[in-house]
């Protein structure tokens, strides 16, 4: 890993490791930033008949979410008097932790990846349920029936999405024979169409239902609408979060627009090919492979936020009979498919 | 108005057929209980005996299918004492004649509850009831016939003090738990006019078309 | 001034204690979770209840075993103020009680004192009161299509009410000079007449009207997860309706076909205009959205007949100088968007009335909360809620 830049850089695992740590540290805020601003502020803005932050910056507001985080970060850090303290400034932690783990494993380049794991798949679906644990101490220590209401309703669909998310996965995993990322996108740049190798085979081609129970699992699993029961706002007025002021917020705002980042990554990686472009290899896919990637990203992260905009929000039953009684088996079927499929062809 | 005055004064209409009707049919069913009965511009005011009052509700609900409940609300009879004389140059409120007078239908005394009910199966039909309310403030309530009734006495109960019997719970509607007093009796004073009286006719210059009886002189303020 | 203690029995399951009812700021919210019940306080700060109306909740994990709604936040007190004020300066007052619809609580006041006073306003006044009326219905009609949306969970549909809603404001500002309170009415006729040009801007106004509520019936309507969750949520039986006052929209979309334009005493020009009144059998809150939707576009369609009919002439009776409303009792009442609303004037031949009591449609609407949020979930109050589509100011006057 240390021949990451084609050079040695002074050697050693302590400083690869310090190198690790800072692109992560670096870039989830940077991803949540980008998405925020491209989808959350611009795009629902024109949506909406209006036109979002124009002044910040000077050039359509570009700047306004960093100057947001400015503001965030100097604002008085109110804690409930019966908050539990530390579990109160622990949970927004354990939220963003977890959005960091799961970028440890997405690829950006035939060799631009933190931490190539033969687990990958597996190892970043599971380390994205750890949110559910933060957000649970968020709601139990902000005291406060709201955030309970929020955190109880985030608990019970977190995990009820989880299983869909992940047995959408599996399709993929079984058609590429591997759950280590890199060699999933090897397989879909390599493959080809009845001999056409011209854009590889992303396996959104076969794994359609894959992709669609992924996209709506993975909307589930942001609290986003139409599954945004948690964060109702205009019922619970920010759910889990509602005693979350200043920089614990801003915690919270970069662990889910970081996820949705990491989520819509997964997605590009596992159905479009990730980072790969079928005619281009080598040292050259280094350079190109990131912005690949970031296009593949912004396609998938703009039907997700088209969705946000436009839906309203499923009821507390009504988004668990969805889970359980819909998407679990279609996820099911669409596996066997696969399956047979596989060994038959 | 005289009593069961439905002949109206001059240019005002008569009574609808409706009304006429409503007015008919409970003339049937409570006799004696309508103390006097009047006409406001068609629609017929029946003012009844107190411990008739729920059972008015009933014969207007089940007998004359009046179904809708508009509102049931009171009225005090007593002079404004607060409000300025005639002549005194005092604009803070309309002057108001200083005797007490009943409005249709007439009236026992200072208090009076009234209600008024529609009917949402035949056109235009509705009617103004009336009841006194002596001086022990107790009224029938009409909850049991009439469900929403129950806010609407509640209001009554805040604002005048009237005690409706077989109300679930007659506590405060819209002023706060410990507030003391019934604000709309005429004797309660405008709050807002205690902590500021009213400055009058504050611009010196005349209004435009120089009315001379448009002009009054600035009332002393402060 | 005897307190007349409450007497538990009636109302249902909520132990009334006084002092759990106090209107003082509810900032500490205990947690405290009995076993089984839970006792949850919404608002009176709450994007959900249009305003500061407090509802007192007893739920079971996520389902309401009680309600009780606590409104009052905003009394101002309005029957008292108007035994101190002259008609024109109730006028200024009444436009407030319900701000969305302003001009439309100005008409029945109006009515009332010039029937007292025997005074008819020309037909050109009472066809320009007509359409403002329409109008007025037509901007809280677009508001609520919006903002139904934004409290079922869709931000979008709300910024499309307001934007399509300022075609209309424009237009009621071009005529009064106010978009919100107007003020225009006056005894016998009108502030003044339509602006040049109106006619032609009103027409092409009303065409963008229902364009904008095909998007609505297709954007919110028609969306599975917005019929998901209406649909048989909040169902008024159309007796006990009518018997708690619930009024407007919301009586027609449980089957009761009755609209004070057409079947109460008639006023303005409604009986010479060819329209229709909506119902729908369900009685639920998507029945509701439903009847509105289609109110809106029956209003906009009438403005459209009355600018082609609108006679010249006169905008003002002959009235005299100070207005002294001769001595009698008249009640008025009139459609207005959330409901009936109407006024009961007694006048002693004074300059001001003696007593007006108001009738707001919002404080019988509202009346019905206790009995119908029992049972339901969380989300289906705010559905609820937002259906009846109540204004703070119509309920606490």
């Amino acid at each position: 890993m240390s021949h990451l830049l084609g050079f040695d850089i002074w050697g050693g695992w302590g400083t690869t490791l310090a190198i690790k740590a800072i692109i992560v540290l670096a870039i989830v805020p940077l991803t949540a930033l980008i998405l925020g601003y491209v989808f959350l502020l611009k795009m629902m803005s024109h949506m909406q008949s209006r036109l979002g932050p124009m002044d910040p910056g000077g050039f359509h507001g570009w700047y306004q979410l960093i100057g947001d985080g400015i503001k965030f970060l100097q604002k008085e850090d109110i804690m409930p008097a019966e908050a539990d303290r530390r579990v109160f400034a622990l949970a927004p932690a354990v939220v963003v932790l977890s959005t960091f783990l799961v970028f440890v494993v997405i690829p950006a380049g035939p060799r631009l990846v933190v931490q190539p794991l033969d687990v990958g798949v597996f190892y970043a679906l599971a380390v994205s349920s750890l949110s559910v644990i933060g957000v649970l101490m968020a709601g139990w220590a902000s005291s406060n029936k709201y955030a309970l209401l929020g955190a109880l309703r985030a608990a019970g669909q977190l995990i009820a999405y989880e299983l869909p998310l992940v047995l959408a996965v599996v399709g993929v995993v079984v058609q590429a024979g591997t759950m280590n990322l890199q060699g999933i996108v090897h397989f879909q740049q390599t493959g080809d169409l009845f001999g056409w190798g011209g854009v590889g085979f992303p396996l959104i081609l076969t794994q359609f239902v894959g992709f669609a129970l992924f996209m709506v699992a993975a909307q589930a699993e942001l609290t986003q609408p139409p599954f945004d029961m948690p964060v109702a706002e205009s019922e619970l007025v920010a759910g889990y979060m509602v005693e979350y002021t200043g920089f614990r917020f801003l915690f919270f705002f970069i662990g889910e627009f970081g996820t949705a980042f990491a989520f819509a990554a997964l997605a590009a990686t596992l159905f479009l090919g990730g980072w790969s472009t079928p005619w281009v290899h080598g040292t050259a896919a280094d350079w190109l492979g990131p912005l690949v990637l970031f296009t593949k990203v912004m396609l998938v992260a703009f039907l997700m936020f088209w969705a946000r905009f436009t839906y309203p929000r499923f009821r507390e039953d009504q988004l668990q009979a969805i889970a359980w009684k819909w998407l679990i088996p279609i996820a099911l079927i669409n596996i066997m498919i696969t399956g047979i499929l596989k060994v038959a062809f | 108005m005289s009593p069961n005055a439905d002949a109206p004064a001059e240019g005002a209409p008569t009574l609808t057929d409706e009304s006429a009707g409503l007015l008919a049919a409970l003339q049937a069913e409570l006799g004696d209980a309508i103390v006097e009965h009047a006409n406001a511009f068609g629609d017929v005011v029946v003012r009844v005996k107190p411990d008739a009052w729920r059972r008015t509700a009933q014969v207007c609900k089940e007998k004359l299918g009046c179904d809708y409940l508009s509102f049931v609300a009171g009225i005090d009879w007593m002079p404004a004492p607060l409000v300025a004389d005639e002549g005194s140059g005092d604009t803070s409120a309309p002057v108001q004649p200083r005797d007490q007078t009943y409005g249709a239908a007439g009236s026992a005394g200072r208090y009076q509850a009234f209600a008024v009910v529609e009917s949402t199966k035949q056109k235009a039909t509705r009617a103004i009831l009336k009841t006194d309310v002596g001086d022990d403030l107790r009224v029938e309530s009409w909850v049991p016939v009439y469900a929403g009734a129950d806010w609407h006495e509640r209001e009554a109960w805040e604002m005048y003090g009237f005690v409706f019997d077989g109300h679930p719970s007659l506590r405060h509607i819209y002023l706060p738990a410990e507030f003391e007093g019934h604000p709309l009796r005429k004797d309660y004073p405008l709050l807002a006019r205690e902590v500021k009286p009213w400055p009058g006719l504050v611009d010196v210059e005349p209004m435009p078309g120089g009315d001379a009886d448009e002009e009054a002189t600035p009332a002393a303020s402060e | 001034m005897s307190k007349v203690l409450p007497e538990p029995g009636r109302l249902p399951e909520i132990e009334v204690d006084p002092s759990a009812f106090r209107h003082l700021a509810d900032a500490q919210v205990n947690v405290e979770l009995d076993t089984g019940d839970m006792v949850l306080n919404i608002g009176p700060q709450h994007p959900a209840t249009h305003g500061t109306l407090r509802l007192v909740v007893r739920l079971d994990g996520e389902r309401v075993i009680a309600a009780d709604p606590i409104i009052g936040y905003m009394h101002r007190g309005y029957e008292k103020l108007t035994e101190f004020r002259t008609y024109p300066q109730i006028t200024t007052l009444i436009n407030r009680i319900d701000w969305l619809s302003s001009f439309a609580n100005e008409v029945p006041f109006i009515s009332c004192a010039e029937k007292l006073m025997n005074i008819e306003a020309p037909p050109r006044a009472q066809y320009i009161r007509t359409i403002l009326t329409e109008l007025s219905r037509i901007a809280t009609f677009l508001l609520f299509l919006g903002e139904m949306g934004l409290q079922v969970g869709a931000i979008t549909p709300a910024f499309y009410g307001f934007r399509d809603r300022e075609y209309v404001l424009n237009l009621i500002e071009a005529v009064t000079g106010g978009r919100f309170h107007p003020n225009f009415n006056r005894i016998g006729g009108l502030k003044d007449d339509l602006p040049w040009g109106f006619i032609s801007d009103c027409r092409s106004a009303m065409h963008k009207v229902l364009e904008s509520c095909d998007e609505f019936e297709d954007l919110v309507a028609g969306n599975p997860i917005f019929q998901a969750r209406t649909r048989s949520i909040g169902i008024i039986p159309p007796e006990l309706g009518a018997a708690y006052g619930v009024s407007g929209s919301n009586l027609r979309a449980s089957g009761v076909d009755w609209d004070l334009r057409r079947d109460g005493v008639p006023y303005l020009v409604y009986n010479e205009l060819d329209w229709k009144v909506w119902t729908h059998p369900d009685g639920d809150s998507f029945a509701r959205y439903w009847v509105r939707l289609q109110e809106t576009r029956e209003s906009a369609r009438m403005v459209l007949q009355m600018l082609d009919m609108m006679p010249a002439g006169p905008i003002m009776a002959k009235v005299p100088r100070i207005i002294k409303v001769p001595e009698g009792e008249v009640f008025v009442n009139t459609e207005n968007p959330l409901g009936e609303m109407g006024y009961y004037v007694i006048s002693k031949g004074a300059t001001g009335p003696f007593r007006v009591k108001i009738r707001s449609a919002s404080f019988s609407n509202v009346s019905i909360l206790p009995w119908l949020l029992r049972g339901v979930y969380i989300p289906d109050i705010i559905t609820i809620l937002a259906g009846l589509y109540f204004i703070l100011g119509d309920i606490d006057r």
